[in-house]
């Protein structure tokens, strides 16, 4: 079962907040804010630079916990949290990865639940953190049995 | 552009809620394109009735970013400091979002406010799909970011 991972990280990953990245997340979700796109409009503001949207950490790469086996379909994303330190800026360059918080189980009416809680952090090149997310996964008994059978 | 750089909210304020146009399934295809996330269930049809739906569903993480569609304006004041969000209900092809939220506490730290809110997004039966709290870090100084 994953119980025995938990507390694990991933060796982690540099991500670099690309331009083209955040144009096309962007325009995805509907939002052409110029603070995410036009960069004479974020030279004048206070942040001096681009920042982007405050979900566009979901895009990252992570890194993978090692020995973690999850079903490959039918789980459902229960929450997401975001703390930042302060905005994620374009062009900079992140060292992200991922953590196995916590594992938890209960009840339901259709039999038990597995909740799998994550974090995913963004750390600068000097190594301060810049962002956390933390996200619950829920996996049901149906798609539990299903992976170990 | 008028370029306002100071928001200011009471506790109990609401947000000017935001009616998005019905969601299209191209709509959720770029979504996994810019985000990387290609499960099925999101975008093919068979995928998802097979996975027990009535159709595709919309990714938790699009109707989350829609969320902070709310704040998008104020960026010019601060930024989106803690951001929370529960998945509580199913967002489907041609539902109509609707985005809001109020001021639920307000603190002040030095120059600097933190306003902290209530926020959700609902579809057009007036059921909620996702629901969390957010804060909102508004910088005082304006020469630090």
């Amino acid at each position: 079962m994953w119980t025995d991972r938990l507390g694990s990280r991933s060796q982690g990953e540099v991500n670099e907040v690309e331009k083209g990245a955040v144009r096309k997340f962007a325009e995805a979700i509907g939002d052409l804010n110029p603070l995410y796109l036009d960069d004479e409009v974020a030279k004048n503001s206070r942040y001096g630079k681009r920042i982007a949207p405050p979900t566009f950490p979901i895009t990252f790469r992570y890194g993978f916990i090692e020995g973690l086996e999850l079903p490959k379909s039918g789980l459902i994303h229960g929450d997401q949290r975001f703390e930042y330190q302060r905005p994620l800026f374009v062009g900079e360059e992140v060292f992200c990865y991922l953590v196995f918080k916590d594992a938890f189980e209960k009840e339901g009416s259709r039999g038990r639940l597995d909740f799998l809680v994550f974090e995913r952090v963004g750390e600068d090149q000097e190594g301060e953190r810049i962002f956390a997310a933390r996200s619950t996964i829920i996996v049901t008994e149906a798609v539990r049995k299903e992976m170990y059978t | 552009m008028t370029q306002q750089l100071s928001v200011h909210w009471e506790t109990g304020d609401r947000l000017e809620p935001i009616t998005l146009p019905p969601v299209t399934r191209l709509e959720l295809i770029k979504y996994a394109g810019a985000s990387g996330d290609y499960n099925p269930i999101h975008t093919i049809d068979e995928a998802a009735e097979k996975a027990g739906l009535p159709g595709v569903i919309a990714h938790g993480m699009l109707t989350m970013a829609k969320i902070s569609r709310l704040f998008s304006t104020q960026l010019e004041s601060g930024f989106v400091q803690n951001f929370y969000t529960r998945f509580v209900g199913m967002v489907f092809i041609g539902d109509v979002i609707t985005l809001g939220g109020k001021v639920i506490g307000k603190e002040k730290r030095n120059q600097d406010t933190v306003y902290r809110f209530e926020v959700f997004a609902r579809n057009q039966k007036g059921k909620d799909v996702a629901v969390g709290e957010l804060t909102f870090f508004t910088l005082g100084d304006l020469t630090r970011a």
